[in-house]
């Protein structure tokens, strides 16, 4: 493979795609302002940037999903005019977006050529599309099977597919739109070579995230984006990671979680042979599971997606019930009790799908963040909601987190950036003061700056006294934020170990099933 | 000015803009189908639709609002299970059984006394209650979805009414329900010599009452916030704690309490309406669910709906007089719930307007909001 100097070298021609003083506005809020960037030929372009920077609205702008209120795009030195993502396509432009646009119950083929069907007398010729698919898959090594379904295959190969669609339609111009947020590390690593390949191809790649890792590993150049404004287009080889974070947030980042050693007293969480069934099939999703949490230390689950944290989680939180075992919290048996009863008696959740679970998207911000505590003695009185004291407290928390969005409390949830919507619900349960804290992804699609933060804040309550279990997929996080990991594989926990005696690529081992603990606990 | 232009920029002025662009295209186009139909009339008639009830002075206001008291309570009863994310279709079958208990309970329990009619309408309630208690149900329970129970349910209803009306209350010469008892009809209040000798009487106010109530309950009650919220996202209500299953059921049992309400403040005004025993399903169930659309769900957007849909009902018995067939209102009112789902379009035709003349006096928009923080 190609090295990223040698690449420059060979492409060093012309800007493929300028994009030149785009505006964008929305009500309350200045999305783009009078942003510059300039993709070259055959390079992988980083764009960079906070949640809420303006990253996702100038590729909207230029995938034609959005009409610049000013600036103007180029290619190829002419100026286009795009005014929806067919035009995008025309001029090669393609895009993977962060949730796959993809029919589930199709097959991989149909998927790829939605839109572009080969006819013949108005009858589908799959054969040709067929061909062409496989070709596509051999030459830029995307293995894919044409005739699997979309909801049978994993996320990662979803993600393939639409590469592929993007290839099959010969765009030139590819866009990836936080591509790994979804992704497993094997996948990232997967995907960091797919592109690499593509961009030895002579496709030109926007690559939009906020893991600097993956820039430095993959891109040869990077923009800049801080609250809607350019600050500025870098090489990525002569550029240190804490530089690009300074420039992207604003200020210094600490990579490392600092923390005192923990302190864990008492048993604030115990489990006991904990068995959940699944509801598909009739192995079980978690097996005979037991471990605990103290007050004062973060213990982490981690393992590779699909493992049986989601259930293992469900069944904790009462979202499902267990089909066996014993859960006890502060030594009362709450196997039976309701939701309710459970947050009630000091359990706090943010869940792993914020849009499913843990907000109401239609609600304003005051009532999502009233959402768990709307029925208390504060906010009603005889059955009637106490609107200004919702607003008050509201107030209260967008001001202590740092929440943003265009309109403070009366912003619809929906058009708050994910970030800030994630500090919502960390906001929310954080400030219920609870015994034990549940923490699936905290972190999940957010940038380095909010990352910081929450770590911050999940370290800052069990210095507290709380007890905090964290359920992670990112090793890095694992190895940083917590004091004790319980690794989990196919619906057990295979070890239980110190993060400061276990090596990363151990601890990879444990996850993927080639090594397991003796005994456990 | 800046007050105005904040206001202009609120969700619900769009709404309401949303709602009033969908009814002139609606007469528009019923115009276009009068012109095409008979040209010389076309004026006249449509002239006599947009005056609707006031054709007839006082006592048509009158009827229009003793019309409209019925559709209040239906469009309310859809558009309170639209807001709790329930399509409650059912709103015929609710009323026939609530009419029917009502009527019930008018002809045979004279000995209540003064309290006849009150008992009557809250029977109306319940039987309404009771027809949606069973959707409501199923649908949580057993997931069956509540459109396909609840038509089933209107036509269980039509048909066990129809029996029932013949078993205990029937008329046989007119085939239909017998005339309740004097103490079982609404309280006139003197407003049919106000009007004119129109059929208004104290089930509108009654009907006023329920709309404050509803819409208090889904604004400003922590029941009305669960309700909504199952309504919006049931995932996230049950993450919440909210007993959800429970939810459903209360909001169908409510929705088809004021379906059946809509029937008892019909059936009990005295006004000569009974229950004729045919195989047709009650059309002001139906018509609920339009009312509801142009209403947005709003209770307060509900109210003035039905009251706009029985002024156009009223205009539309007119149009015989000019050789036109009663159904060209029916036609108007089907444009107008059609174009009513174009809100998105009305609301961004009002957004370019409303940058054009910020454009105009050369301020970006946003700077401004900036400003005015």
């Amino acid at each position: 493979m190609d090295g990223p100097g040698l690449r420059k070298r060979r492409f060093v021609l012309d800007y493929i795609i300028e994009m030149l003083g785009i505006t964008k506005s929305f009500p309350g809020i200045l999305a783009n302002d009078n942003i510059t960037l300039r993709l070259k030929k055959g390079e992988i372009h980083a764009l960079l940037g906070e949640n809420g920077a303006g990253k996702s609205t100038l590729m909207s702008v230029l995938f034609g999903l959005y009409k610049p209120d000013k600036g103007i795009i180029k290619k190829n030195g002419k100026e286009i005019n795009i005014t929806n993502p067919n035009d995008a396509n025309n001029y090669g432009i393609g895009m993977v977006h962060q949730h796959f646009k993809l029919v589930h119950n199709f097959t991989v083929l149909e998927n790829i050529i939605m839109g572009v069907e080969p006819t013949k007398r108005g009858l589908l010729k799959l054969e040709d599309a067929r061909k062409k698919v496989i070709e596509l898959s051999k030459k830029y090594n995307l293995y894919v099977d044409p005739d699997s379904y979309i909801q049978d295959i994993t996320v990662g190969m979803q993600q393939r597919v639409e590469i592929i669609k993007m290839l099959y339609r010969d765009n030139e111009i590819l866009i990836f739109d936080e591509p790994t947020a979804m992704l497993t590390p094997q996948e990232i690593h997967e995907l960091m070579g797919i592109m690499r390949g593509l961009a030895a191809e002579g496709k030109s790649i926007l690559f939009i995230t906020h893991k600097l890792e993956e820039i430095k590993l993959v891109s040869d150049r990077c923009t800049i984006l801080q609250k809607g404004k350019y600050i500025d287009t870098l090489d990525v080889e002569s550029t240190s990671k804490e530089k690009m974070s300074e420039l992207m947030v604003g200020r210094k980042i600490e990579f490392t979680v600092i923390k005192d050693k923990a302190n864990a007293k008492d048993i604030v969480l115990e489990v006991k042979n904990l068995t959940v069934n699944s509801k598909h099939s009739v192995k079980p999703k978690v097996k005979n599971i037991s471990f605990n949490v103290k007050a004062g230390e973060v213990v982490c689950v981690a393992g590779i997606d699909g493992n049986g944290q989601s259930e293992l989680v469900y069944a904790l939180t009462g979202l499902e019930k267990p089909n066996e075992g014993e859960i006890k919290l502060n030594n009362k048996d709450i196997t039976k009790a309701s939701i309710r009863q459970r947050s009630d008696a000091g359990m706090s959740h943010i869940p792993e799908d914020r849009h499913k679970h843990g907000l109401v998207l239609d609600y304003d911000l005051a009532k999502n963040l009233v959402l768990q505590s709307y029925y208390k003695k504060e906010f009603q009185n005889h059955g009637f909601l106490k609107f200004k004291e919702i607003d008050d407290y509201s107030e209260k928390l967008i001001e202590k987190f740092d929440i943003r969005s265009g309109q403070g409390s009366k912003t619809v949830a929906r058009s708050m950036s994910g970030g800030n919507q994630q500090k919502a619900i960390v906001a929310r349960e954080i400030d219920k003061d609870p015994e034990i804290l549940i923490a699936v992804q905290p972190t999940r699609g957010l940038d380095v700056g909010a990352i910081e933060y929450i770590h911050k804040q999940l370290i800052k309550q069990r210095d507290k006294g709380k007890a905090i279990l964290l359920v992670s997929l990112e090793l890095e996080e694992v190895m940083n934020v917590s004091d004790r990991i319980l690794v989990m594989y196919e619906g057990e926990i295979v070890a239980n170990l110190d993060p400061k005696k276990v090596t990363m690529e151990d601890l990879g081992l444990y996850m993927s099933g080639a090594k397991r603990e003796e005994k456990v606990v | 000015m800046n007050k105005l232009n904040k206001w202009m920029r609120s969700p619900g002025f769009y709404s309401v803009a949303a709602s009033i662009g969908a009814i002139i295209v609606g007469l528009l186009f019923g115009f276009i189908v009068l012109v095409i139909t008979n040209p010389q009339q076309a004026l006249p008639a449509f002239t006599t639709i947009l005056l609707g009830g006031f054709t007839n002075g006082i006592k048509g206001f009158g009827q229009v609002l003793y019309l409209a008291t019925p559709l209040v309570m239906a469009g309310l009863s859809v558009g309170f299970a639209f807001k709790t994310g329930l399509f409650n279709i059912g709103a015929s079958g609710q009323m026939i059984v609530g009419g029917f208990i009502a009527i019930l309970i008018g002809v045979k329990c004279e000995f209540l006394g003064q309290f006849q009619w009150v008992i009557a309408l809250l029977g109306a309630i319940l039987g309404g209650a009771l027809w949606a208690l069973i959707p409501g149900i199923f649908k949580a329970l057993f997931n069956v979805h509540e459109v396909i129970s609840s038509i089933m349910m209107n036509y269980i209803g039509m048909y066990a009414v129809n029996m029932l009306v013949v078993k205990y209350v029937y008329d046989s010469y007119k085939s239909q329900s017998t005339l309740i008892a004097e103490s079982a009809v609404l309280p006139k209040l003197g407003l049919q010599e106000l009007t004119n000798g129109s059929n208004l009487n104290s089930g509108f106010f009654i009907a006023i009452l329920f709309v404050i109530v509803i819409y208090i309950i889904l604004k400003k009650t922590v029941f009305g916030y669960e309700l909504v919220a199952c309504g919006h996202n049931q995932d996230a209500s049950e993450y919440a704690g909210i007993k959800a299953k429970r939810n459903v059921i209360l909001a169908m049992v409510i929705a088809g309490g004021l379906a059946g309400a809509g029937a008892g403040l019909m059936y009990l005004a005295g006004a000569g309406k009974h229950i004729m025993v045919v195989d047709v399903l009650l059309g002001e169930g139906f018509t609920g669910i339009p009312i509801a659309l142009l209403g947005l769900s709003n209770p307060i957007g509900v109210f003035f709906s039905a009251i706009f849909i029985a002024h156009i009902t009223v205009g539309g018995f007119y149009m015989q007089l000019y050789d036109f067939v009663p159904e060209i209102v029916n036609i108007m009112i089907s444009v107008i719930i059609y174009f009513s789902a174009f809100a998105l379009i009305v609301k961004n035709i009002i957004t370019f307007f409303l940058k054009r003349n910020d454009d105009k006096k050369e301020k970006k928009p946003t700077k401004k909001i900036e400003e005015e923080k």
